[in-house]
């Protein structure tokens, strides 16, 4: 196989999905901020939404299906991100800072 | 795979010209991933996010969907990426260099998204997925027949949830005011 024949195999598009997952992974371990753990969500979704596509370019019988399902998930990631962000001004508004440190009123 | 792969095309060729397009593509969107999740400031992570999904919606033209590739740029880049910006301006950030919090996150994430990848990469991988035959061509006209019959439930179940995730943002993040 060679590296000009990636892109019509199924097995390359897995590989891209699982890296962007295990890099946002990756970001929601590391990062201090609230908005930089969502953005490093928004790369785990788009790792599952390659899979789904791969699937359903390479083996499914129906490749509507998989179509669709991506933009399901991308209509919940819009979902997502805007309570997410609203959630996020709320507690700036009440802790003034977005730091995953600050925000530890309930904890023992 | 298919035998009539076998033979690399040469680079010059079409077939060539479009597999190195996809390695640009790839490239492009590894590496903004990596600046989204590793740059210090979050103005900086979001630019790494859009070309990231940039570089996906390019990787969904490669898997025979256009559609999805024009939707992926107009929501994720259009939308999603806006928003976040917004919500960097308004909630001001400040990016605190010291590592106060525990110094093992570094590592301990590390391992647990190198683990990760390598786990479903050779997951994917070893496993023989069986190819069925296609019952339709996948267009834009198939997907909005198919949107309007078979999933016209979830169509309209999803509307429903991005208008209460609308109000919901509208509660929760408004200055409520003693008037």
């Amino acid at each position: 196989m060679s590296l000009l024949t990636l892109y019509n195999d199924l097995n390359s598009f897995l590989v891209i999905g699982a890296v962007l997952f295990g890099l946002g992974i990756y970001g929601i371990v590391t990062r201090k901020t609230l908005i930089g753990m969502l953005i490093a969500s928004e790369l785990i979704l788009a790792g599952s939404s390659i899979n789904f596509m791969a699937f359903n370019r390479f083996t499914s019988p129906d490749p509507v299906t998989g179509q669709v399902f991506t933009l399901f998930i991308m209509a919940v990631a819009a979902a997502e991100a805007a309570i997410g962000l609203s959630i996020i001004i709320a507690v700036y508004r009440q802790f003034k800072s977005i730091d995953a440190d600050d925000t530890v009123q309930l904890k023992g | 795979m298919n035998p009539s792969m076998v033979t690399p095309p040469s680079l010059f060729s079409v077939d060539g010209l479009v597999g190195l397009v996809f390695l640009i593509n790839l490239v492009i969107t590894i590496t903004g991933g990596i600046i989204a999740c590793n740059s210090e400031r979050l103005v900086r992570a979001v630019a790494g996010l859009i070309v990231c999904f940039i570089g996906v919606a390019g990787l969904y033209y490669y898997l025979n969907s256009p559609f999805v590739a024009m939707m992926q740029v107009l929501i994720y880049v259009g939308a999603v990426a806006v928003t976040i910006a917004f919500a960097i301006m308004l909630a001001a950030p400040e990016e605190k260099k010291s590592d106060s919090s525990s110094p093992l996150a570094g590592p301990l994430g590390l391992s647990t998204a190198a683990l990760l990848t390598g786990g479903f990469s050779v997951l994917a991988i070893k496993t023989d997925w069986k190819v069925m035959d296609k019952i339709n061509d996948g267009s834009i006209k198939t997907i909005g027949i198919q949107l309007l019959t078979d999933y016209s439930m979830v169509f309209e179940l999803i509307s429903i949830v991005l208008l209460i995730a609308i109000l919901g943002a509208l509660v929760i993040a408004r200055d409520w005011r003693e008037s």
